[in-house]
């Protein structure tokens, strides 16, 4: 699915996805995108989705809408093109081989193996003569196959993809999670003050259950903490944070449970 | 008895990185002490056709045969608790709900779902499952898996084929060897377990083990314990940070106290008043 990235003085803002046959951009509260923003006109500005082709339409708005730095009326949307409504951007992003991705989620789709799939899958094996491993092996495979046939057969467009297609999935996980810093944190009051802690698992709880709980969460983007409990919110460089994941970033000052910390990244 | 007062349910459910919608179905009853979650499979919506019917069918018929009897009366035909064969008897009105679309109508041909549903009663809880949607049980500090799986790689595992390990990396995680809605009629595996105030039960689509280690799933919930709004939320925030290939939902139930059957002529009373 193709989407937008709205983005204003190279901050990126939020990721739309269009996933509907038309999304309106504009001011007002019931655009799809609302822009907030007297440059913006109310309805300022539509994108039509039809398949995989995306479609651009200003609706005469009163600043006009660029599309890669030239005013337009009306544009089919590129990969990569940039539009532009006062000072924000809208960055439209097709994703790129969306086929082998759409291939490759058939693979995971959940499928139903029938008894007697497996039962003529064993009996191919065994009347071809293997033995041990290799005859499991076959009927494995047999029987994704026959699976496979079967569901042709009742005319669903699902079938399993190309084996080789799939190891390279499971590898991509650990991959992003190596490529990000380690971080840890150091204790600069209480009892353990000047002790340290790194953060090398998923999720580090820090606190007193009963009375304040944080967990630190590790994450491809990044380290985040989260309130779990208690009245009292931690604290990062002396403001509270709200209910929603708090982005870390090196050198921050961290309160809980009246316990001061400084998180840093490691290496 | 009203449930919603002994147990805490949280749940939360999500398409992940990949699909564009989102098969899986999840219902809740605290107050009947009912949780259901299924993932739909079959082309185009019909997954989420064949998952929605199953959690609408098994809640709302549960539901009518709780108003009328309690889930802890003793069978005379089974001489077991009357949960067991409401849950089997429901999945098989599910099933045949589901075939029956299925059979009928052109752009349904095809489609189930798999299970997991979870009655609770007299400090027990009765548990039926179809395929691979799985329940977990954290306990006194110990994360373990409930259920087996319906699934060709099960069936390995079992028949000594792989081992668990090789299991992890196997290719063929999808395929399952029962489900709802396939064929005209289902054998569910129900079965019934004694709980413990403080039993932290995890009902899961394959979303979440196919993307989440057991060993992070058991830490997640012994870390976010005190929230489990945010554990859900956590859980399928780590299923779609490892790539989210699907659909991921998930149930929390919290056992807070002991919840025995109201007994003698007290209990009679008491349940005639209610």
């Amino acid at each position: 699915m193709a989407k937008l990235i709205l983005s204003m003085d190279g901050l990126v803002l939020k990721e739309i996805p269009l996933s509907k046959e038309r999304t309106t951009i504009g001011r007002k509260a019931h655009n799809d995108i609302q822009i907030d923003n007297l440059a913006v006109s109310g309805e300022h500005a539509v994108i039509v989705t039809i398949l995989n082709d995306s479609f651009m339409e200003d609706l005469g708005s009163t600043n006009g809408t660029l599309v890669n730095g030239n005013p337009v009326k009306k544009h089919f949307l590129q990969n990569n093109d940039v539009i532009e409504l006062g000072k924000y951007k809208l960055k439209f992003i097709q994703e790129a081989g969306a086929q082998p991705a759409a291939a490759a989620a058939d693979f995971e789709k959940t499928m139903v193996l029938r008894p007697s799939a497996m039962k003529a899958a064993a009996e191919q094996a065994r009347a071809a003569g293997m033995g041990g491993a290799q005859a499991a092996q076959a009927v494995r495979q047999a029987a994704i196959q026959s699976v496979g046939n079967a569901a042709q057969a009742a005319g669903i467009g699902e079938k399993p993809a190309a084996p080789a297609a799939a190891p390279a999935a499971p590898a991509a996980a650990p991959a992003a999670k190596a490529s990000q810093p380690l971080g840890a944190i150091q204790l600069l009051s209480g009892g353990n003050a000047g002790k340290e802690l790194e953060l090398s698992k998923p999720l580090t709880t820090l606190g007193k259950p009963g009375v304040q709980v944080a967990v630190l969460t590790r994450r491809p983007q990044g380290y985040f903490i989260t309130h779990v409990e208690g009245v009292q919110r931690p604290t990062v460089n002396g403001q509270a944070i709200g209910s929603a994941p708090h982005a870390l970033k090196d050198h921050d000052l961290v309160e809980i449970a009246g316990i001061k910390m400084e998180f840093f990244h490691k290496s | 008895m009203n449930y919603s007062q002994v147990l805490e349910i949280a749940s939360c459910t999500d398409p992940g990185m990949v699909r564009s919608h989102n098969e899986d179905s999840i219902a809740s009853d605290p107050v009947n002490g009912l949780v259901v979650l299924a993932d739909g499979m079959g082309g185009y919506n019909a997954g989420e056709v064949a998952s929605g019917m199953a959690t609408t069918v098994i809640t709302t018929e549960i539901q009518q045969l709780l108003a009328k009897v309690q889930p802890f009366q003793i069978d005379e035909e089974t001489k077991a608790p009357v949960a067991g064969r409401m849950i089997r008897e429901q999945v098989l009105k599910a099933n045949t709900s589901i075939y029956q679309a299925a059979q009928s109508q052109p752009q349904y041909a095809g489609m189930g779902t798999t299970l997991v549903v979870c009655l609770f009663y007299d400090n027990k809880m009765t548990v039926g499952h179809l395929g691979d949607s799985r329940l977990y049980l954290l306990r006194e500090g110990k994360f373990s898996q409930v259920t087996r799986d319906h699934s060709l790689l099960q069936e390995q595992i079992d028949s000594g084929i792989i081992t668990a390990e090789q299991a992890k990396h196997a290719q063929h995680k999808n395929l399952v060897t029962k489900a709802l809605g396939i064929d005209p009629t289902v054998e569910p595996e129900v079965r019934e377990y004694a709980t413990k105030p403080g039993d932290l039960y995890l009902l899961c689509s394959d979303g979440l083990c196919d993307m989440v280690d057991d060993e992070d799933m058991g830490m997640t919930l012994q870390a976010l314990g005190g929230n489990l709004k945010l554990a859900a939320q956590q859980l399928v925030q780590m299923a779609n940070d490892n790539g989210g290939k699907d659909n991921v939902s998930v149930i929390l139930v919290r056992v807070l106290r002991e919840y025995p059957a109201p007994s003698g002529v007290m209990g009679k009373v008491f349940a005639w008043l209610k």
